[in-house]
């Protein structure tokens, strides 16, 4: 084992409790972090159901032959942004409000409701302005009485998905500071603590970069056992969830190894960027 | 070894510890430095070892200068010099044979030629059978001596020892200055800031003389017969 490694080691065999206090606190920090992420990502796995059911629905106007509407059906099938379309008659429409309304179902009399092109758009496409401007080419059509998408609705979904986006990258931020701070302050203490070593290191011509190499192993392994400990803490909130209050979705490996990883890193950069600060005063 | 031309140092909160000091050490010397406290000694160690850089002149040490060096290459000289204290600064949670692999460690010497290296430096200091003893068990005349001990571990050109008696009963003083002196006498210069003056005067060696951050007395080299005296000195 080289000496960096011992070194960074025996500085928490020298100070055990301020060692569990500070894996233990960048743990919190993430555990934080871990169930935010938990929220958004099933925000966003919601949202990417709901977001399957936006289209664009096409009311055909009285007395348009069903051949014009085939044709305008193959033309609008074939916009780059279109996943299909369907022709719905008059009569399937009736049928999907009554099974929609349940108990209201008698309120709608046949030959009510007009018959309508459903289009369906491809993912990556369901964004309000690509929905709207799908939407106006639609208009310019002679057979189209009137165009509906859920303008506000669609509007209003990506609203929230946009405010779940903005606040996770704003907490995540936050806490990605506390926990370099936390770091930060831990191995300003260590670096006091080790100030006599220090002082003899550079005194005998040890390299800078030597004398911090202990510090940087220090947090980053401070800041792995803290991503674990999270992980561990997310996992036991997440079955406790699932069992008693709703089905969620878990972080898949890819995203758990990502962040047992920005533990690693968070303690990496807290620990450079607290040393090289602190070592100028040893 | 060392030069010193018109060296000025100046600190924030004490005012000038050095104004326009000129001299120069040869190879293989023993050079005491001298004075009352405040005089400027340990400033011109400090700057030996580039601890502190001066505000004017040059300092060239073992063929560095002050005003050329990069703050990278700082590691690189110190590494042929050992430095002494009279507070020894071993670290009392090591034992003795640790302190002294702690300078072969972290100056990146193979693992396998520490262990040798430390039983051969014990060997020299007289220190062979308190290898595994912690400086707290030792006195200060061993300690001193594990310190020293510490400071050859690089096998460095100049050792600069600041009040490495200071601490000692006068047994311990002569047995620190006698090793000193056998060190010296292999080749390494030696260079020695005392307050001690009864040691001064039986050693006769070459004397530097501060007073308020100037150098006011050269005695010359009478053994080696080199006599560097000093230069522009006020």
């Amino acid at each position: 084992m080289s000496l960096a490694t011992r070194e960074a080691f025996n500085g928490f065999r020298r100070s055990p409790v301020l060692s569990v206090l500070s894996i233990m606190t960048i743990a919190f920090s993430l555990y934080a972090f871990g169930l935010f992420g938990l929220v958004a990502l099933n925000i966003r796995a919601a949202l990417a159901q709901v977001e399957d059911r936006v289209e664009i629905r096409a009311f055909v106007a009285d007395g348009t032959t069903a051949e014009a509407t085939s044709t305008a059906a193959g033309d609008i099938g074939a916009f780059p942004e279109v996943q299909s379309v369907t022709f719905v008659t008059s009569e399937e429409a009736l049928e999907r409000a009554r099974k929609d309304l349940g108990e209201f179902s008698d309120v709608f009399e046949a030959g009510i409701l007009p018959a309508s092109l459903d289009v369906q758009l491809k993912p990556g496409f369901r964004d309000p302005a690509t929905v709207k401007s799908v939407a106006d080419r639609l208009k310019t059509y002679d057979f189209a009485d009137d165009v509906r998408y859920g303008e506000e609705w669609v509007q209003k979904l990506y609203r929230i998905r946009n405010i779940a986006t903005l606040a996770g990258i704003v907490l995540g931020l936050a806490f990605a500071g506390v926990a370099v701070i936390i770091i930060g302050s831990t191995i300003r203490m260590a670096v006091l603590a080790r100030a006599r070593e220090i002082a003899i290191m550079r005194l005998v011509g040890a390299t800078d970069g030597f004398i911090r190499s202990p510090f940087l192993i220090d947090g980053a392994v401070k800041g792995t056992l803290g991503g674990v400990l999270a992980l561990a803490l997310t996992w036991v909130s997440f079955s406790l969830i699932t069992r008693f209050v709703i089905t969620a979705q878990f972080f898949d490996v890819r995203l758990v190894i990502a962040g047992v990883a920005a533990g690693a890193v968070l303690g990496f950069i807290g620990s450079a960027l607290s040393v090289s600060r602190h070592l100028r005063n040893v | 070894m060392i030069r010193f031309t018109r060296v000025t140092k100046e600190f924030p909160r004490t005012g000038v510890a050095l104004r326009e000091v000129s001299f120069h050490v040869a190879r293989g010397e023993f050079v005491f430095l001298t004075g009352p406290s405040g005089a400027g000694k340990s400033t011109i160690l400090k700057l030996c070892y580039l601890d502190a850089r001066p505000d004017a002149g040059e300092v060239r040490v073992a063929g560095t200068s002050s005003v050329a060096i990069r703050g990278n290459d700082v590691p690189k000289l110190r590494r042929k010099l050992g430095v002494i204290f009279q507070n020894f600064r071993l670290l009392e949670d090591r034992t003795v044979e640790a302190n002294i692999g702690f300078a072969l460690e972290v100056t990146g010497a193979p693992a396998d030629s520490i262990a040798p290296k430390v039983a051969r430096l014990l060997t020299q200091v007289g220190l062979a059978s308190k290898a595994t003893a912690f400086p707290s068990e030792l006195s200060g005349g061993e300690q001193q001596r594990v310190a020293i001990a510490r400071a050859l571990a690089n096998d460095p050109v100049l050792v600069i020892a600041d009040e490495p008696t200071g601490n000692l009963d006068e047994r311990a003083t002569r047995g620190v200055f006698q090793l000193l002196r056998d060190i010296n006498a292999a080749g390494t210069t030696i260079v020695m800031a005392t307050h001690d003056l009864d040691l001064v005067k039986r050693a006769d060696c070459r004397t530097l003389e501060l007073n308020h951050g100037s150098l006011v007395f050269d005695s010359g080299a009478p053994v080696l017969g080199i006599a560097p005296r000093a230069e522009g000195s006020t």
